[in-house]
């Protein structure tokens, strides 16, 4: 940097100048250089993408309210039906629900144990942090279609593949920022614990979890809230849910569109509602953080 | 301090633990109930009799294993060899596996005394140590044996069909023709096709011996051999995880590029028109809230199935999650630095460029950088309902229900996929913002 020129002598105002000058220059061309490797990236990229398309981007840029169009206007003709409608997928929108919220439960169980066992200070194998963080490196890494679908070949469809999948993946991903958190906790009231001659458990019980738990439950809201649709996107591969009744309704075509309609407004009404109310929940618990 | 002062704060001491005990039991109990609700909703106990182990035990042994049919066709006569069955994995005219034998009498060795033969005139007599010799013959459509009529587990018989599964391998009868399955470990023909010239032939011959193909050289031709392998079909594969890498990168920063001037839009501290400012926010949470499912679907009907689809499902999403951590960010900017620019005499647009830009560009790296790793895991599942990339082909292989050595495959490709993007986008963080977490 310009220490060296400004350390070693007096040198004239003009070659500090001249130096500052050639580097911002230099970090002109490198940004120019970056940015245009980055246009033709996009661009390049676009051009791929838009040719292995089924139908092309110019061509299709009109159509894209033609279908929420359709949908919108045969359920707005048959509005009368659409309380009814809606109390007929409310039990799909439960069964969703349920989805998130048990794989949440369990993801956030095993996010738990892999955060504790794979954290510096706290694990209680020190020798095996590796292993478990690659554990939670590769539960995060599998996505969840992945081992739902395999797992609706073995089981059949229905709720549970798609529990089991999502569990996995939020042990994974929890695993992770649970122990971003735990790293930074205090180990203070573990050593006085382990002074007492408290176990494994007891200390993480009593020593770390009341330190972690505020940040610990608001991520697992924030989990709660991408397992809702994440679970939405697996019903559509046929694991339950208000997904694989989009998807039926779908096939259905016009005509059946005020079905589609209503599992629209219900999948959106839940997200919407979800994400304010955990939201709110979230920022009552780390008020008063830094973080 | 008084007795009865120390009563009383004993006392609500009392009482705090008291309700603090009754709050650390009921949270375990309400999750206990919970569960025991989602045991008969998910209907845990019907799950049992659902579950086909079967299917789990062909899905556990084919992944990593194949299988190498054996058919004589009965009307015919011919033998035909393939690895799975498949027509692109048939040996060629006058080749076959070493462990079948004699021409006449067609003599397939399955291994540990496990003897198969063909005879002609569609006769078949079957070698099991242990159990008496199996003789069966075909005629027409029915056939004959001299099976006891107890048969133990293993075997399964009709007059139409004959299945006898041993650990070596199985062996299906019927009157049109007759299959040994021969069981072998390890994935058949992922480097070269038994078509090509390459097959069979070690690493060192294809790279200094002599040519095997006289028109190509080697490795060129080893190379093209094993990038068009009609079975494991590298090429595509490889195609199709870069579109769902190109997914997610086009719709991860074009998410962002529409994101950053909308958020200046809703930050309060740079857009002073209320309705303005509410209007831009309702419009990140509604494309947020109708989530990339949606988006997929409807886009899907515009744009029909592809790469372009998904990609722009997830840019239309990410846009409203950008839009909503940027103006978040763009709020909590310094105020201070702003002034200072201005202070110098800088137009609104130098102010934003030398005054906020800097402060904010970190925040907004480290989020772009970590959804583009989250959102390959998106591009794929998208890819998977949208028909793009390889979740696209996962999702066939697994529907297929045979190619289950495939499906291995892709699903490792995909795990090494997401770990690369992370560590990707991880290293260029650490590249572009220094190292600080």
């Amino acid at each position: 940097m310009t220490d060296t020129t400004i350390g070693t002598a007096p040198h004239s105002l003009d070659s500090i100048q001249s130096s500052y000058m050639a580097q911002v220059q230099k970090r002109r061309l490198y940004g120019g250089l970056a940015l245009m490797i980055f246009v033709i990236l996009m661009v390049a990229g676009f051009n791929v993408a838009d040719q292995r398309n089924a139908g092309g981007f110019w061509d299709g840029l009109h159509r894209i309210f033609d279908y929420p169009a359709d949908v919108l206007s045969e359920a707005w003709e048959k509005r009368a039906d659409l309380p009814a409608l809606i109390v007929k997928y409310f039990p799909a929108l439960i069964e969703t629900i349920n989805i998130a919220a048990v794989s949440t439960l369990f993801g956030a169980f095993g996010g738990l144990f892999l955060s504790l066992l794979g954290t510096r200070g706290l694990a209680k194998w020190p020798r095996l942090i590796p292993v478990f963080r690659r554990i939670s490196d590769i539960m995060r890494a599998v996505p969840e279609i992945v081992i739902a679908l395999v797992l609706i070949f073995v089981m059949g469809g229905g709720p549970v593949p798609a529990m089991i999948a999502i569990a996995i993946h939020t042990a994974g991903a929890l695993g992770k920022m649970f122990s971003e958190v735990a790293e930074n906790a205090d180990l203070k009231p573990v050593e006085g614990l382990a002074s007492t001659g408290a176990t494994w458990s007891q200390r993480m019980l009593l020593g770390i979890l009341p330190q972690v738990a505020p940040n610990y439950i608001s991520y697992a809201l924030l989990r709660f809230e991408i397992n809702i649709r994440a679970s939405a996107i697996l019903g559509f591969v046929g694991a339950g849910g208000l997904g694989y009744e989009l998807r039926n309704a779908m096939a259905w075509g016009p005509g059946r569109f005020d079905e589609a309609g209503a599992i629209f407004v219900l999948l959106f009404g839940t997200i919407v509602f979800f994400d304010q109310l955990s939201s709110r929940f979230r920022n009552r618990l780390t008020e008063g953080q830094g973080q | 301090m008084s007795a009865i002062d120390l009563d009383f704060a004993k006392h609500s001491a009392d009482s705090l633990f008291q309700r603090k005990r009754l709050f650390a039991f009921s949270i375990p109990v309400a999750i206990v109930l919970y569960f025991v609700y989602i045991f008969f909703a998910f209907d845990i106990a019907g799950l049992a009799g659902r579950i086909n182990l079967n299917n789990a035990v062909t899905l556990a042994s084919d992944s990593w294993s194949h299988k190498v049919h054996v058919t004589r066709d009965n009307r015919s006569g011919d033998v035909v060899y393939s690895v799975e069955g498949e027509r692109k994995g048939t040996y060629p005219d006058g080749q076959r596996p070493d462990w079948v034998s004699g021409s006449e009498v067609t003599t397939i060795d399955l291994g540990r005394d496990h003897i198969v033969r063909y005879l002609p005139e569609n006769r078949t007599e079957v070698e099991i140590p242990g159990f008496p010799l199996i003789e069966v013959q075909a005629e027409g459509r029915t056939l004959i044996s001299n099976l006891p009529q107890e048969l133990p587990d293993w075997i399964s018989a009709s007059n139409r069909r004959i299945a006898i599964t041993t650990p070596e391998g199985r062996i299906t009868l019927t009157g049109a023709r007759s299959e040994v399955f021969n069981y072998f470990t390890g994935w058949e023909l992922f480097w070269f096709t038994l078509d090509s010239p390459y097959y069979g032939q070690g690493i060192t011959t294809i790279l200094f011996g002599d040519r095997l193909d006289p028109t190509r050289s080697n490795i060129a031709g080893a190379l093209s051999d094993w990038w068009n392998n009609p079975m494991w079909r590298h090429k595509d594969v490889a195609w199709a995880i870069g579109e769902t890498i190109l997914m997610a990168f086009l719709g991860t920063m074009g998410g962002a590029m529409i994101a950053l001037p909308l958020a200046f839009l809703a930050a309060k501290r740079f857009s002073p028109v209320m309705v303005l400012r509410a209007a831009t926010r309702r419009l990140f949470d509604f494309v947020r809230g109708v989530d990339a499912l949606i988006w997929t679907v409807v886009l899907a009907r515009a744009f029909g199935p592809g790469p372009l689809t998904g990609a722009l499902a997830i840019l239309i999403t990410d846009t409203g999650t950008f839009g909503k951590i940027f103006s978040e960010a763009l709020e909590n900017v310094d105020q201070k630095q702003i002034e200072g620019i201005s202070s110098t005499g800088a137009k609104p647009l130098q102010r934003y460029r030398f005054g906020v830009i800097p402060q904010v560009v970190p925040v907004l790296l480290a989020q772009i950088l970590y959804f583009l790793e989250s959102n390959t895991r998106s591009a794929t599942i998208i890819g998977a309902i949208t028909g793009g990339g390889i979740g696209l082909m996962l999702t066939q292989a697994i529907q297929t229900q045979k190619d289950w050595e495939e499906v291995a495959y892709y699903i490792v490709l995909i795990v090494i996929m997401v770990m690369f993007m992370d560590w990707f986008s991880g290293w260029l963080r650490g590249k572009l913002i220094g190292r600080k977490d």
